[in-house]
């Protein structure tokens, strides 16, 4: 009987991945993971985008050793995977001393590469506001910092929409990653759920419950990229 | 101070690790080999097919990318190396990490070839098929090339994130740099061994980021 053979299949798969009686035990574990999510991911995105757009305000005022300073810290936080500093700063700060929650490393770490990413994008964004801007300010009497707060950087955050999205998108992900030091996140929830359970069922809710929180953040970027799409001079 | 260089910068422990360290550099670069070529054709398939004209089809793949760039890689990596093996499933942790990050990759590098293709003007499609080009032939041989030039310092800032998000593999028992230092971490209870495999990402990448930046900093003019 050929039509026995996809049933038993579909049944098979039915019991690994959505066993009812699990989705049932595990929701609210599941359901505590996301506020957890959602709590960091907001931290790190006000805290790294600000901190990001402070660093390349900063760096217009071209200061040779700060400047210097800015652009190690944004290179080295560009080029370090997240995860190897999540282990280095969770690890090595107790060793000297210092005891951070899991939580609070998570938000520190993925704050500041957010905030390199940003910074770099911003800067990006500053040097594409044409001189003439600057001139035309200045000009009328604004100083430099007036000039850099009320002319540049609102055209440079215009431009910079598209692409910083996208960043920021991906850096929100990295939540997940704070499961490696015990952060209560979707990801860990799931994979306690699942050891305990013996099952798949859990680790198929942990991906619904990441699709259902960032499908509509990824169709934003993507509808924001069209909108305001990042104008080349 | 001290404590600091005893804990972070432990010359003996770094030098005892450093073979095993390297044979962790060994699997990364042998993942990175495999990845982002899987990736980078992957993507570019797609981002072919999404140039369909129809558009039930064409809305399809969009699901199907924004689906893998709303899953964590991380997430997607743990569901197909201890998710699947409960549906009978099985596949060796090499491929489940590559199949992994394939399907990840190949999501952000379709959309990197798509903005590519868009960003040239339907005149060079139209003049390459009046010189007596196919649609195929025009595509590889004129749209391709200047498309992938355009796109290049996002092509290179994404490749620098895949080799980055390798060390994600670590977690799924993949015995690269990451795993082979947080070994040796919790072997010795010291973090010399991470701040040693941080430096030799740092040597690789670097240079790297250095050139993107400048690169970034060009096309932005």
């Amino acid at each position: 009987m050929n039509a026995d053979v996809p049933r038993g299949r579909w049944e098979i798969f039915v019991e690994t991945f959505f066993r009812q009686d699990l989705i049932d035990e595990y929701s609210g574990a599941i359901l505590q993971g996301m506020v957890v999510t959602i709590e960091i991911a907001i931290l790190v995105v006000l805290c790294g985008l600000a901190l990001g757009l402070v660093l390349a305000m900063i760096r217009a005022y071209r200061v040779w050793a700060i400047n210097v300073v800015i652009t190690v810290f944004v290179d080295v936080l560009r080029a370090l995977p997240p995860l190897v500093l999540i282990l280095l700063v969770y690890f090595g700060l107790p060793l000297v001393g210092l005891n951070f929650s899991s939580f609070v490393v998570l938000w520190l770490v993925l704050t500041l590469v957010l905030a390199a990413f940003a910074e770099e994008i911003f800067w990006a964004g500053i040097l594409s506001v044409h001189k003439g801007q600057w001139e035309a300010a200045r000009s009328t009497g604004l100083g430099f910092s007036e000039t850099l707060a009320y002319i540049i950087i609102p055209q440079a955050v215009r431009m910079t929409v598209a692409p910083l999205t996208n960043r920021t998108i991906a850096i929100t992900k990295n939540t997940a990653l704070g499961t490696v030091i015990g952060v209560s996140e979707i990801l860990n929830q799931a994979t306690t759920a699942q050891s305990f359970s013996g099952s798949a069922t859990p680790l198929m809710m942990g991906a619904i419950a990441y699709i259902v929180l960032f499908i509509p953040i990824v169709a934003l970027g993507r509808w924001i990229e069209t909108r305001f799409a990042w104008r080349r001079a | 101070m001290d404590a600091i260089i005893q804990n972070f910068f432990n010359i003996p422990i770094m030098t005892e690790a450093f073979p095993f360290l390297m044979r962790g550099l060994g699997t990364t670069a042998l993942l990175c080999l495999a990845v982002i070529p899987l990736g980078l054709i992957g993507g570019l398939v797609v981002a072919l097919m999404m140039g369909t004209k129809n558009r039930v089809y064409k809305w399809a793949l969009i699901c199907v990318v924004d689906f893998f760039r709303a899953v964590p890689p991380l997430v997607l990596l743990i569901f197909i190396y201890s998710g699947l093996p409960f549906a009978g499933i099985n596949i060796p942790p090499f491929a489940a990490v590559c199949l992994g990050f394939m399907l990840n990759n190949s999501a952000y590098y379709a959309e990197i070839y798509r903005a590519g293709i868009e960003s040239i003007g339907a005149g060079q499609m139209e003049a390459a098929r009046s010189t007596g080009l196919n649609n195929t032939q025009s595509m590889i041989y004129v749209i391709l090339p200047q498309a992938t030039r355009n796109v290049l310092p996002d092509l290179l800032s994404n490749t620098i994130e895949v080799v980055k998000l390798t060390s994600i593999a670590s977690v799924v028992a993949m015995q690269e740099l990451l795993y082979s230092a947080d070994m040796a971490r919790s072997l010795t209870y010291n973090s010399s061994p991470i701040v040693l495999a941080a430096g030799i990402y740092l040597i690789i990448l670097w240079p790297v980021v250095r050139l993107l930046s400048r690169l970034e900093h060009r096309v932005g003019h």
